[in-house]
């Protein structure tokens, strides 16, 4: 690990208990930071988040409905897109309102998505991206970092990477032994199920040793048998000093393995804090449910003009 | 029956011509881009075009063999270059596009007028120009050698020399492009193949590999250029759209993605043209279709062969059926 002074995600969890429980808290070990980000599409303001951190070594979770920005974020901070508040030779926002986020220390505005995944923050996407006419075993090894059989001249001289290439692959054994997918590792990637591409594709982002993974979706297409040691796996990450990102819809799941969940609606973070108890914050029901959940509609009343704003101010 | 010992003549000549390994290696060089980056490169003519003017103008200049070689070389990669930083970061088709119009804009200049004193405008420039450097080079004696039922000269325009010498850089590209393609960047080129932004997620810089591979084929390109003229002439038209397809033809013929698919492709392609205009031309009657118009009829089939072969084969001759279960 990058950090000097490791803890066990135990005392990383234990950290979380002193937070508090609003949107944009500060952490007392934050290995991403992130302020100002801006998403425009056309008029459209996908993401708008002006302050979130995230605890190094627990799991986070992003959840919120459909649209509220959760994949863009993810985008955006990995480096597959630009924030619209991203800082500009000419014009653009002023330096304090542009959009800044380091990951471990490191400022990461600006930076392609390659520089990104180096640095240790690895994603996945939530339609899965296995390389189909690659075999399993190939889609493993593209995972690993810094192979010198990459560069253009080394690639034609085998003696240079070939013990590399070796410990590469008794790595990548592992992981699939650990996944369920070592008997499929001579098939080509295109033929798993979608379940099988979702472990695959996690497994790849292991390869690397990611300090952080964040993960889109991992359980969506997932058959139940699997979900449970898929999150096993996940847990086991945390446990071993890996920083884990997710988004889900999930609830049942987030419940389960979360140690603190971030909720995200029409692109701004609205609340966050422990699993158990950010379910019953406002906010969060409000951003689910509508504000009117528990209106009946069928009340007369409601035809009124100004009516529909009245159960808010009740419960405020 | 001497009609058809002719034709059998003629096809296996046309397999181990000079122009046809030229072709081979062009095509080797296409594979590169599409058959493992998955680049869309329409206009693999037009770095075949670069490499023959590179080649025979700087001979022309008074530069040795060597130095014109690697001047071919040189063009083939700034003309890659050229064409890969404004269009890599951009989706495939894009680069289609760019390469069709870049390869007609090289063809344009090289006839048009204003060159003639360096390119020799739409006349081309005729081979003796700049072909002894090259002939220089033989280490065979003068005269003729039989081998097998043919019997060409040792050196000349058209003897075993160029032949020995294009077919061995065939087969020493092809065992190149292997050894690449086996290694960690041959894997890095094929997941950009299957999907860019997954290689990205894992930190790999696309647009470089991208450019490496692009830079790759299009030297081949113009190596292929280079010994495409040697035996012949340079002629802008005859390395035109028409050229860039029938190396497409040849490459999907042996199947892209393999190593030696192009070559097979190549040296096949050229056979079975012959075939087709030697059949037809023994089996129906002049007053039905005249010898000029068999050359124009096997053309013809190229074209159907080429919808044949996307469609019900488009792995090609030597591809792996399985690769198509998923294909994308």
């Amino acid at each position: 690990m990058s950090n000097a002074t490791k803890k066990t995600a135990t005392e990383a969890r234990a950290e979380l208990k002193t937070v508090k429980q609003t949107p944009g808290a500060s952490k007392p070990d934050a290995i991403l930071v992130v302020d100002n980000v801006v998403r425009d599409f056309g008029g459209n303001r996908a993401v708008d988040v002006d302050h979130l951190e995230v605890q190094r070594g627990v799991i986070t979770a992003l959840i919120g409905p459909n649209g509220a920005g959760k994949t863009t974020f993810f985008n955006l901070i990995t480096g597959f897109d630009q924030p619209s508040s991203a800082k500009k030779m000419f014009g653009g926002p002023s330096a304090d309102k542009a959009a800044k986020w380091s990951f471990n220390g490191k400022l990461l505005g600006n930076t392609a998505a390659a520089s990104v995944a180096k640095s240790g923050m690895v994603r996945t996407f939530q339609l899965t991206k296995a390389l189909s006419r690659l075999t399993v075993m190939q889609n493993m090894l593209l995972g690993a970092k810094d192979q010198r059989g990459e560069s253009f001249l080394a690639a034609f001289v085998k003696p240079l990477w070939a013990a590399q290439e070796k410990a590469n692959i008794a790595k990548a054994e592992d992981l699939l032994k650990r996944f369920k997918l070592y008997e499929k590792k001579e098939d080509l990637a295109g033929s798993l199920s979608g379940g099988q591409k979702k472990l695959l594709e996690m497994a790849r982002a292991l390869m690397s040793d990611p300090v952080m993974i964040m993960l889109d979706e991992p359980m969506a297409g997932v058959n139940p048998a699997l979900t449970q040691s898929l999150l096993g796996h996940i847990q086991s990450l945390r446990d071993e000093g890996t920083t884990v990102l997710f988004v889900e819809h999930d609830m049942h799941m987030v419940r389960h393995i979360s140690d603190w969940v971030v909720v995200m609606a029409e692109g701004r973070v609205v609340a966050e804090g422990p699993a158990d108890t950010v379910m019953s914050d406002q906010a969060v029901i409000d951003a689910y449910l509508g504000a009117h959940h528990d209106t009946d509609l069928g009340d007369d009343a409601l035809l009124e003009e100004g009516a529909m704003d009245a159960p808010k101010k009740e419960k405020k | 029956m001497d009609m058809w010992i002719k034709v059998l003549y003629d096809m296996s000549a046309n397999m181990i011509l000079p122009t046809t390994a030229a072709f081979a290696i062009a095509a080797i060089g296409l594979n590169v881009h599409f058959g493992f980056t998955g680049l869309l490169n329409m206009g693999q003519a037009g770095f075949m075009l670069i490499g023959a003017y590179g080649f025979s103008v700087a001979t022309i200049a008074g530069l040795p063999f060597w130095a014109a070689t690697l001047v071919t070389i040189a063009a083939g990669t700034i003309f890659a270059l050229l064409l890969g930083i404004p269009t890599l970061k951009l989706r495939g088709d894009y680069l289609a596009i760019v390469t069709i119009a870049a390869a007609e804009i090289v063809r344009m200049i090289g006839r048009a007028s204003v060159l003639n004193s360096v390119t020799g405008g739409s006349n081309g420039l005729p081979g003796e120009t700049y072909r002894n450097t090259f002939s220089a080079l033989s280490p065979f004696p003068d005269g003729k050698t039989a081998i097998l039922w043919f019997d060409f000269d040792n050196t000349g325009v058209n003897g075993w020399f160029i032949r020995i010498v294009a077919w061995s850089l065939v087969v020493i590209f092809a065992v190149l492009v292997w050894l690449l393609m086996r290694s960690p960047w041959g894997r890095v080129i094929k997941g950009i193949r299957e999907d860019e932004d997954a290689v990205r997620s894992l930190g790999k810089n696309v647009f470089a590999f991208k450019m490496q591979a692009l830079i790759i084929g299009g030297v081949l390109g113009a190596i292929g250029g280079m010994f495409y003229v040697l035996p012949t002439s340079v002629q802008p038209d005859a390395l035109g759209r028409n050229m860039t397809f029938l190396i497409w033809t040849a490459m999907l013929l042996g199947g892209a993605a393999t190593i030696w698919g192009p070559v097979l492709g190549s040296a096949l392609f050229f056979a079975l043209r012959i075939f087709i205009q030697g059949t037809v031309d023994i089996l129906i009657p002049d007053a039905i279709l005249n010898t000029q118009q068999t050359e124009q009829f096997s053309w013809i089939m190229v074209g159907v062969a080429l919808m044949l072969l996307v469609i019900f084969r488009p792995q090609g001759i030597l591809g792996d059926k399985k690769e198509l279960n998923f294909n994308v």
